[in-house]
């Protein structure tokens, strides 16, 4: 443990964006969200000012668009599924190269398909500035119950430990020639599982001790209040007020 | 054959903050549960588990025919380490997967409601009534925790179809929605079963303490034998094991 913990979803740098508080970014990435999500699916043009919205904060905080791009790889389950819905969605169809679609169909896979792309970038840039610590810290500073977010602390700070337990594991089935093959196999490795919940709670438990004998009462210090300027809450505030305005002004041009 | 977190855009506004007021009220519950279920351990017990839910949720388990699914976990915590601190484990997994960009801010408290809250309140509720009626040991831990982790995902699949017939976004017919969902989640049912049983049988040999809310019948102690009990003119041997 100790420094270069960082996680792979960070991309450590001094922008304005990275210097902001936690806090700030949080309240901003959810109201952007919210703004998206509320857009009629029919004002394409907004949806495409999102975009532009997205890609200058982008661009001043620094993330390259291939590292966003790469993150995006997540949401592939969802856009297979997506891009289904036209072929199976009810109502009037339309002809596309001969293959009869649905044409609400064809609606629903744009609206969840854009709603969910932005939503997920502008996500994947907030995670790109902000080290996964400080977001707890801006969710504890929000006013978030603090055994939340104290859980949430400890499953960050000791992932990597169970995650490296966890292969371990694993070459250590493999190099005594074990293969899952087929639906037999779902025993060695629901007994690995067991190993792993079982080294995972003891470990706990020794935590848990260790705390104890430096004085833990249920509560963690708080080292660092943290409070932000009201310069700091006007420039997060940029980005979602751009979205909602073009949302006001969706909703007002929508027929 | 994964198990996809609901993104952005794909409920309507008022069924997402429905569900988000759900799982706030749901999750403050749970917090007061688990200071009754584990007090100061909560917090570091809690999110050692919930790590490991997050690992063990990148196993991929072979389930025939060239796929492969995922533990979802939601009955297997609430089976180890109590109802409360699973649904608060399995909310914590899901809002770190949201910082990675995996399921929608504004769909966090559907995944939460889905995910944590039904799954886990079928899977446990199950578990323990069977367990009510079944006698006290391994083999019927072993097939509570099945039959629980099986029922919890196809439950928790239609109180997803619940939720889209108030507001989903796509133009389905509720009937092929329902069908489709539920029919694909009693597969994955089944191997979530399958996992979930093995895991906790498991878990049940070597520390039963660890099977929440049960006590089971120790089995037969460890027994010993003195020199007399052996045969006599035992082989020398290799000088291994002096």
């Amino acid at each position: 443990m100790g420094a270069g913990h960082a996680h792979p979803l960070y991309r450590a740098g001094t922008s304005g964006v990275h210097g902001l508080p936690p806090q700030c970014k949080l309240v901003a990435v959810v109201a952007f969200v919210f703004a998206v999500v509320a857009t009629p699916q029919e004002q394409m043009w907004a949806f495409g000012l999102y975009a532009l919205l997205l890609a200058f904060v982008a661009a001043f905080a620094r993330v390259p668009p291939g590292f966003v791009l790469r993150r995006m790889a997540i949401e592939l389950p969802f856009v297979a599924f997506a891009l289904l819905l036209p072929f199976v969605a009810h109502g009037p169809r339309i002809e596309v190269l001969g293959v009869g679609l649905s044409h609400s169909g064809l609606w629903s896979a744009w609206n969840i398909l854009a709603k969910a792309s932005l939503g997920a970038v502008a996500m994947i840039l907030v995670g790109a500035t902000t080290e996964p610590r400080a977001l707890l810290l801006g969710l504890e500073r929000l006013r978030m119950p603090a055994l939340l977010t104290q859980i949430a602390t400890f499953m960050l700070r000791y992932l990597d430990v169970i995650v490296g337990e966890m292969r371990r594991m694993r070459v250590a089935r493999a190099s005594r020639g074990f293969e899952a093959r087929g639906f037999r196999d779902v025993t060695v490795l629901a007994r690995s599982v067991a190993a792993l919940f079982l080294r995972s709670y003891e470990r706990g438990e020794r935590v848990y001790l260790a705390m104890l004998s430096r004085g833990y009462d249920g509560r963690m210090p708080v080292l660092n209040e943290g409070t932000a300027t009201v310069r700091q809450w006007t420039a997060a505030a940029v980005l979602p007020g751009a979205a909602a305005l073009i949302a006001v002004a969706s909703w007002i041009l929508a027929p | 054959m994964r198990c996809v977190h609901v993104p952005n855009g794909f409920f309507d506004a008022p069924v997402s903050i429905g569900a988000g007021v759900v799982a706030a009220a749901g999750i403050g519950l749970c917090l007061k549960g688990a200071r009754r279920e584990l007090d100061d351990r909560t917090a570091p017990l809690a999110g050692l588990t919930a790590a490991f839910i997050f690992a063990a949720q990148m196993i991929n388990f072979p389930v025939g025919a060239g796929t492969s699914g995922h533990l979802m976990g939601g009955a297997l915590a609430a089976i180890l380490v109590g109802p409360y601190t699973g649904v608060l484990c399995i909310s914590v997994v899901l809002l770190v997967q949201t910082f990675f960009a995996d399921g929608g801010v504004t769909a966090y408290g559907i995944n939460v409601t889905l995910m944590g809250i039904v799954s886990v309140a079928v899977g446990y509720g199950i578990f323990r009534l069977l367990m009510a009626v079944l006698p006290k040991n391994r083999s019927s831990v072993t097939i509570a925790s099945f039959s629980g982790a099986l029922v919890s995902v196809p439950a928790s699949a239609l109180a997803f179809v619940g939720l889209f017939a108030l507001g989903g976004t796509a133009d389905l017919s509720l009937g092929a929605v329902a069908t489709a969902m539920i029919s694909v989640h009693v597969l994955i049912g089944i191997g979530e079963g399958v996992i979930t049983a093995v895991t906790v049988g498991s878990i049940a040999a070597v520390r039963p303490d660890l099977v929440h809310g049960v006590t089971l019948t120790p089995a037969a102690p460890l027994q010993l034998r003195n020199d007399a009990d052996l045969p006599v003119d035992t082989p020398a041997a290799g000088g291994v094991s002096a």
